[in-house]
């Protein structure tokens, strides 16, 4: 049975949905307050879950990644340990370092709530691996930061390294623009391919009468 | 001495804000603004009494947390 640890700062408020998300699948999970210096030791997994670490103050995700915790996690992922970061968790990763890029302001200013389809770029990976290339997911978005931003360099290596893992689409697959992203990216992994970032909640999408349970695919890859 | 930290989205990444303001600035007919960015100002209060010190230590605030300079420009003034 994998073990997940997801992490809770200040104003994390998906931990629960994140929690109740893997035990469905089958994992043990435990929380991990962010003054923590040491994850379980049978961790599989680490999520830094959505939500609005330290009221967004500054920048989304710019304090947390000073949080005890981050540095355990640090070298967790430096050592080949899987970490998934979503909305709030992939601002908190990329702010940190472990994902390239970072996220702004979404294009129209708003916050935008809704369900939102999206295409796998790239299954070729621990995350998607239960995914089709092409496939078109529908996911639950809720986010004020989520337009993607990176240079031309390091896009074209994220390119290159099949790093760019979804884009935002409509039902059939072509790009649609929702915040501004570049190249509509909605999620990204490292280039060793063991930490992953997405603003779309998959722990959202688990039963078809709440609207989609698209993100049980997801989730499973990375607990398979 | 108190240093002021000015931060903004590097020139080429696009700033929401600031083109939001200048679509209102249109809409109540101010003319002649050719660009807008917006930005936010960080004040701080320090106890160092040597410039070029306090220079060095506010920089490194601003590397390492203030501003994010994958997307972010700062200037420091120091007062």
């Amino acid at each position: 049975m994998k073990h997940v640890a997801i992490l809770q700062f200040p104003g994390t408020n998906c931990d629960l949905d994140t929690k109740y998300a893997f035990e469905k699948l089958g994992c043990t999970t435990t929380v991990v307050w962010h003054k923590e210096k040491e994850l379980p030791e049978n961790t599989d997994l680490v999520v830094v879950p959505g939500g609005f670490s330290y009221g967004d103050y500054l920048r989304s995700g710019a304090i947390a990644q000073f949080s005890p915790v981050m540095k355990t996690v640090i070298d967790y992922a430096n050592n080949g340990g899987k970490v998934l970061g979503i909305c709030n968790g992939f601002q908190i990763l990329t702010e940190v370092g472990l994902l390239p890029g970072a996220l702004k302001r979404n294009i129209g200013l708003h916050f935008i709530s809704k369900f939102q389809t999206l295409k796998v770029v790239s299954n070729n990976n621990n995350f998607l691996k239960k995914c089709d290339n092409d496939e078109v997911l529908n996911i639950p978005i809720a986010h004020a930061d989520g337009n993607y931003y990176i240079d031309e360099k390091e896009f074209k290596a994220l390119e290159a390294n099949e790093q760019i893992l979804l884009r935002y689409s409509n039902e059939h697959g072509e790009p649609v623009v929702v915040n501004g992203s570049v190249t509509s990216i909605a999620g990204i992994c490292n280039k060793n391919k063991n930490v992953f970032g997405l603003m779309p909640h998959p722990e959202r999408a688990l039963e078809t009468i709440l609207g989609s349970k698209d993100g049980i695919k997801m989730l499973e890859g990375l607990i398979a | 001495m108190t240093a002021i930290v000015n931060i903004f989205l590097k020139q080429g990444v696009l700033d929401p804000q600031g083109k939001a303001i200048h679509h209102a600035l249109d809409a109540m007919n101010f003319e002649g603004v050719e660009d807008v960015r917006m930005g936010k100002q960080i004040i701080l209060k320090l106890t160092s009494t040597n410039k070029d010190d306090a220079r060095a230590e506010v920089e490194k605030m601003a590397e390492e947390i203030l501003a994010n300079t994958v997307i972010e420009d700062y200037t420091i003034e120091l007062v």
